[in-house]
């Protein structure tokens, strides 16, 4: 009871915060909401027993993008930004494509059937520690993707400096 | 013990949430922070997934999206920088030059 409780409170917050996000007329509310958001996220994840990723949403997301976020909004001008229409003009399209999608998604549901359970019970994850746990999986049976989520890296890094520089004299 | 299908439901509504965002905004930059919002509803869905069926698999792949989101963020921010240097707007209407 007291689950479903914690549960019902995480998931109303969540969802109102991320209605908050898209609807706020100024771009640093939106960012704030988010970060709030974040961390309702993240302890939704200790729920669920994942509690290095809930370390790492709050370290990237809140603490890294979420930044980002704020040094690109310091090019806007916000004062400009609140008087102007907050929607593109076609957004009935937008909103008609966004429900029927939930709707698809929603009857969906109803043909899934779970898989057998892997061998990584609670007990287990508890004798092993949830981060060496996950790590083991990480550099033996995931390390092609590892190796490849690094070159995405710095491909972001080098992408992210040659677009964002001044264009030098010739 | 909260069912699976709440936790699925609760990612399908973060990520709808965060598609009619997508589509309904003007601002560039609200318009990057709902793929944000897609991105945490496959998370949590994921997570869910890696407890009930427990196997770890589900948090690994958790964790390449989270990489892919930071990588993502920055590469979309610094067009944003390039476009604001070029035009001045951060509203998608107002950027029409290959007659879309």
């Amino acid at each position: 009871m007291l689950q479903q409780l914690f549960f019902a409170y995480f998931a109303v917050t969540i969802i109102v915060f991320s209605i908050l996000v898209i609807t706020r007329r100024n771009p640093v509310h939106s960012v704030l909401w988010m970060l709030l958001l974040f961390f309702h996220i993240a302890s939704l994840y200790l729920f669920l027993n994942a509690e290095f990723i809930a370390a790492i949403q709050i370290i990237v997301y809140a603490g890294a993008i979420l930044v980002l976020y704020l040094f690109v909004i310091l090019f806007l001008n916000i004062k400009e930004e609140i008087k102007t229409n907050r929607f593109i003009n076609a957004w009935p399209t937008g909103f008609t494509f966004g429900i029927a999608l939930f709707v698809v998604f929603i009857l969906s549901l109803r043909s899934f059937i779970a898989a057998p359970p892997g061998i990584y019970s609670i007990d287990v994850i508890k004798a092993e520690t949830h981060t060496k746990a996950l790590a083991k999986i990480l550099y033996t049976d995931f390390l092609f993707p590892f190796e490849v989520a690094s070159v995405v890296l710095l491909v972001a890094i080098v992408g992210a400096i040659v677009l964002a520089k001044r264009r030098l004299k010739s | 013990m909260v069912p699976l299908n709440w936790y699925i439901l609760l990612g399908t509504a973060v990520f709808t949430i965060g598609v009619v965002g997508f589509l309904m905004r003007r601002n560039v930059i609200i318009v990057l922070m709902s793929i944000e919002l897609m991105l945490n509803g496959v998370n949590i869905n994921l997570i869910a997934f890696s407890h009930y069926l427990q196997d770890l698999r589900g948090q690994i792949l958790t964790f390449f999206i989270i990489t892919v989101a930071a990588a993502e963020a920055a590469i979309g921010l610094a067009i944003l920088i390039a476009l604001f240097r070029n035009k001045a707007t951060a509203h998608v209407d107002d950027i029409h030059e290959m007659q879309g």
